[in-house]
């Protein structure tokens, strides 16, 4: 068995917190200048230029680049050979988000109950953590920031085995039509495929989680990923849904077998404003 | 970018004056609310109670920021998703609200009020809420502060860049 120590994970994840808020993906920040370049319309432009122009406020003021400091969600892949030391990780991840929400000044997002108790629990606990259990002795943690104005906007469907390729293209088509401006685009497309209902909307989560703008590993996936991101870049939508060509910057797409009779997409939309990141131990 | 300076309250001749696609820099006085400000505000007005913000000529941005830094102005601030006042705004509008900020589409319904009453609707930048934290000068809570990020705050902006999504 191998033994980890609790603070030592602690001190990792929020340290990894206080730095999502602040700081941009390189390779966003990337992609949005080489958008920008590339944009015909002068609004779509400004807007990016904008964005980019946040980017360097926040990190040179220590600001959040987005009010909304999100949810907090970890996904967290546990090899079957850890044992943890001097404390529980979920009472430590939970720990590492009230402080860091406190301490960073991030804004506490997170209600009680979705109906009959909306009021704020105040420390934007809890956080929602998936876990995996894996073979070996390696912890892996990846974190994101998850705003609600693109989760809301995310959606998954059952689709039948004869709508294929062409049936996924629709829904996700349709998906981005419909969020329109309300999940911050330009965005970043994760899709689920396969599985069954609640894996599939997982699936999707995760590859927001892939390292950005990272191609699937089999090459018939990657050429719908590039598919998709050329189709959703056609629709017009535009940054903040005020028109033009960068609506998305990457489509990503995770599958996993699925039963016969079945065909799950689930598609999870991110904001510009992606803050995911990963920490191995 | 061409850029329209305004000062609030709008006047009726400047809001007549503008398209869609327009770039705009605001000043003067603006009010936060959010979901739970908004129902509240619907609720007082049916109720008859005083509401702690004057609707009429009022500018509403849809915005919850983060807490303040020690010694700072404001924290990050920015649009919320406008649709999800929708249910709310021809109430304000028809207490005389007029410029209304946030991010995304508006159902027919508050479209075609927003144009019946004169009104200005304006998309802010969602996602560069360090940047758009510069153009605030003040920041008071107003009311509700037990509603948390959403509790009614009176913000003077300078400068602040929105465009023009309906009018
Ligand atoms: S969708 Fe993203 S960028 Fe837009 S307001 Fe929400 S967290 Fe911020």
């Amino acid at each position: 068995m191998r033994q980890l120590d609790i603070n030592g994970i602690k001190a990792a994840v929020k340290d990894s917190l206080a730095q999502l808020g602040t700081n941009i993906d390189p390779k966003v920040e990337q992609a949005i200048l080489q958008a920008q370049k590339e944009e015909t319309t002068e609004l779509a432009r400004d807007i990016l230029t904008t964005l980019l122009d946040n980017y360097y406020i926040g990190r040179r003021d220590c600001l959040p680049i987005c009010q909304d400091t999100g949810t907090a969600v970890f996904m967290v892949e546990l090899g079957e050979d850890i044992c943890f030391q001097d404390g529980s990780l979920t009472d430590a991840l939970q720990e590492a988000v009230r402080e860091v929400w406190q301490e960073q000044y991030y804004r506490n997002s997170i209600l009680r109950d979705p109906l009959f108790d909306r009021t704020n629990t105040k420390d934007n606990t809890p956080a929602i953590i998936h876990t995996e259990l894996v073979k070996g002795d390696k912890l892996t943690i990846k974190i994101a920031l998850k705003g609600g104005g693109a989760e809301n906007m995310s959606a998954l469907k059952m689709l039948k085995p004869s709508d294929g390729k062409q049936g996924i293209r629709e829904f996700v088509l349709e998906t981005i039509i419909k969020a329109g401006g309300n999940p911050c685009p330009p965005v970043i497309v994760g899709i689920g495929v396969g599985g069954n209902f609640e894996t599939c909307a997982i699936l999707a989560k995760k590859a927001l989680f892939r390292e950005f703008g990272s191609p699937h590993p089999a090459t018939e996936w990657a050429e719908l990923e590039a598919e998709l991101l050329q189709a959703i870049n056609e629709t017009g939508v535009g940054p903040q849904g005020l028109g033009g060509r960068t609506t998305a910057l990457s489509v990503q797409i995770e599958t996993a077998p699925c039963h016969l009779a079945s065909l799950p997409v689930a598609v999870n939309l991110n904001c510009h404003a992606h803050r995911h990141c990963k920490i191995s131990f | 970018m061409k850029e329209i300076d305004i000062t609030l309250p709008i006047s009726g001749e400047l809001c007549r004056m503008l398209q869609p696609g327009d770039k705009v820099l605001l000043s003067g006085i603006v009010f936060t609310a959010r979901d739970a400000a908004h129902k509240r505000i619907c609720e007082y007005l049916d109720s008859g109670k005083p509401l702690p913000l004057e609707l009429k000529d009022a500018a509403i941005f849809y915005a919850g920021p983060t807490p303040a830094r020690p010694g700072k102005v404001c924290g990050a601030i920015g649009p919320t998703t406008s649709t999800r006042m929708d249910r709310y705004t021809p109430r304000l509008l028809a207490e005389g609200v007029k410029v209304l900020i946030g991010k995304g589409k508006r159902s027919p319904e508050v479209t075609a009020a927003i144009r019946s009453h004169g009104a200005l609707y304006l998309v802010a930048v969602g996602g560069a809420a360090a940047l758009l934290s510069q153009c605030i000068i003040s920041c008071e809570t107003v009311a509700w502060e037990d509603l948390g990020a959403e509790a009614i705050r009176r913000l003077e902006v300078k400068d602040f860049p929105c465009y023009v999504a309906l009018v």
